[in-house]
């Protein structure tokens, strides 16, 4: 072995235990709290006032509600309200904690050749998209923003799914990565607002239907059973969720802007 | 492309500037796959020399085997190792999930193949030539393969760089097992993943060239100390 290998192994020494002394607790989270960079505004503010590290891992909720499942990962941050409640009804999580909320909005080309932005909601909108067979780029992926899409196609009373591979497109991937071929193809999508707001690589596209009822994103917390799962770090967790739902964590939601907007308005009850 | 040079420059400018994010992520992309290649070394290459030289029932097969997992995709490498260290698997007390260990763990799992297949063949040839020789020397098994991979070296060098680069571009399996936690398991191609989802591409691009830059200085100095050590005669 050469020196240079052998050096290397060295450096790989120091460098690796570094990142496991620290106190810390681990958070499975939906996407769009990250892409959005909420976390990278408020978190700090965290672990400034407890010395605790957040580490979050950013899967969308469906994987992230599966992780937790394994026991891998202290506490949640999610948006599908049924799979929450299920997840605690199970007896994997404590309880659901109302967080925040947004609204999800659909998105498509700046010409609109399915004149969704002219229907009166979000029902309307998508009928008018299946009706132009013009294409939808979903998720295709468990994921919250999924979910709430497969609500919305049901509610319309249209199967979407039967349409998969002509225009109605699954890329089975995060939303940012979605938006991107939404972009790229011409597609329209249903994205939440805050990840739609932070995304910098919108070209052309548009919001063409916001606003429904129907459409309201509420996010919620939940801290993994430690009876379950005994190797949860159930302080940091419980310090975490404490936070978030506190005065202080609720204002540096609320305060989180991007171009100007709110991205996510605060629902703890105080 | 509007705003890509802008960004190859500020993402450089960031590393020269040591930007303590930026740096923090290529050194822990530097340290994981340089671990990881480390660590497939030691096991490949004894093992690709004992497949060459040695003779068993089975050897076939398993070279072949080998050879196959060259494509292992990187995301079912993941898969395996976050089945085995999740808290519900059988290495879960470990708690080694989304460490900068499992992220070794999975790359090795990567790189192994690749390191004990060219090592075989590289010892195979040589065997051929200095069989002979050996067996008038009397070598112990053992003496042979150290003669052997000692000979092979510039040789395997290749074979390490070859599966240093897997691990290095590899974004599949550190995402599942690393997690991408800012400062803690983020490394240069999740972060530019991350990037991409956020749609920041020409940042993206950025952050992909400086990997690649990073990529061809270590191939750069591999080659020059090689030269160096070669000298002349083998020119």
């Amino acid at each position: 072995m050469s020196r240079l290998t052998l050096a290397a192994a060295l450096v790989a020494l120091v460098a690796l235990p570094a990142a496991a002394a620290e106190r810390f607790v681990l958070v499975q989270s939906t996407t769009s709290t990250a892409n959005s960079g909420l976390y990278d505004a408020i978190l700090p503010q965290f672990e400034a006032a407890t010395g605790i590290q957040a580490r979050v891992v950013a899967v969308g909720t469906g994987q992230a509600l599966k992780n937790a499942r394994n026991c891998d990962g202290d506490l949640l941050v999610v948006h599908a309200r049924a799979a929450e409640e299920t997840f605690v009804a199970e007896g994997h999580g404590l309880a659901r904690h109302a967080l925040m909320h947004n609204d999800f909005v659909i998105v498509g080309p700046a010409d609109d050749p399915a004149g969704a932005a002219g229907t009166p909601d979000a029902a309307a909108a998508l009928t008018a998209i299946a009706r132009a067979a013009a294409p939808f780029a979903s998720r295709g992926d468990e994921s919250g923003t999924h979910a709430k899409e497969r609500a919305l196609w049901t509610a319309a009373g249209i199967d979407a799914a039967a349409a998969s591979g002509t225009w109605y497109r699954e890329t089975g991937s995060g939303m940012g990565a979605t938006l991107n071929l939404a972009v790229g193809m011409d597609a329209y999508a249903l994205t939440d607002r805050a990840t739609w707001v932070a995304f910098a690589n919108k070209a052309g596209h548009r919001i063409v239907a916001e606003g429904d009822p129907a459409l309201f994103n509420p996010y919620g917390v939940i801290r993994v059973n430690p009876e379950r799962c005994p190797n949860v770090r159930a302080a940091e967790a419980e310090a975490l969720e404490a936070w978030l739902l506190s005065p202080a964590g609720q204002d540096a939601i609320a305060a989180y802007r991007r171009d100007g907007q709110q991205l996510f308005h605060p629902d703890a009850a105080d | 492309m509007d705003g890509f040079s802008g960004a190859v420059s500020a993402a450089f400018g960031l590393l020269a500037a040591l930007d303590p994010e930026l740096t923090g992520i290529v050194g822990l992309s530097l340290a994981v796959s340089l671990g990881a290649t480390v660590t497939a070394c030691a096991l490949g290459m004894p093992l690709g020399a004992l497949l060459a030289v040695a003779r068993f029932p089975g050897r076939g097969l398993l070279a072949a085997m080998i050879s196959a997992l060259m494509g292992l995709p990187p995301v079912v490498a993941g898969l395996a190792v976050y089945l085995m260290l999740s808290a519900s698997g059988p290495l879960g007390p470990l708690g080694l999930l989304y460490t900068p260990t499992a992220m070794v763990i999975a790359q090795t799992l990567l790189v192994l193949p690749i390191v004990a297949a060219l090592t075989r063949e590289t010892v195979a040839a040589l065997h051929d030539e200095y069989d002979e020789l050996l067996r008038s020397m009397n070598a112990g098994r053992m003496f042979a393969l150290g003669t052997l991979l000692v000979d092979a070296r510039f040789a395997l060098t290749t074979a390490a760089l070859a599966g240093f680069g897997r691990a290095l571009a590899e974004v599949g399996a550190v995402m599942i097992v690393g997690g991408n936690i800012a400062h803690a398991t983020r490394v240069m191609t999740t972060a530019i993943a991350l990037e991409t989802s956020k749609g920041e591409l020409a940042l993206a691009l950025a952050l992909g060239a400086v990997l690649v830059a990073l990529s061809a200085l270590i191939h750069g100095a591999v080659a020059l100390l090689r030269n160096r050590a070669e000298g002349p005669a083998h020119a």
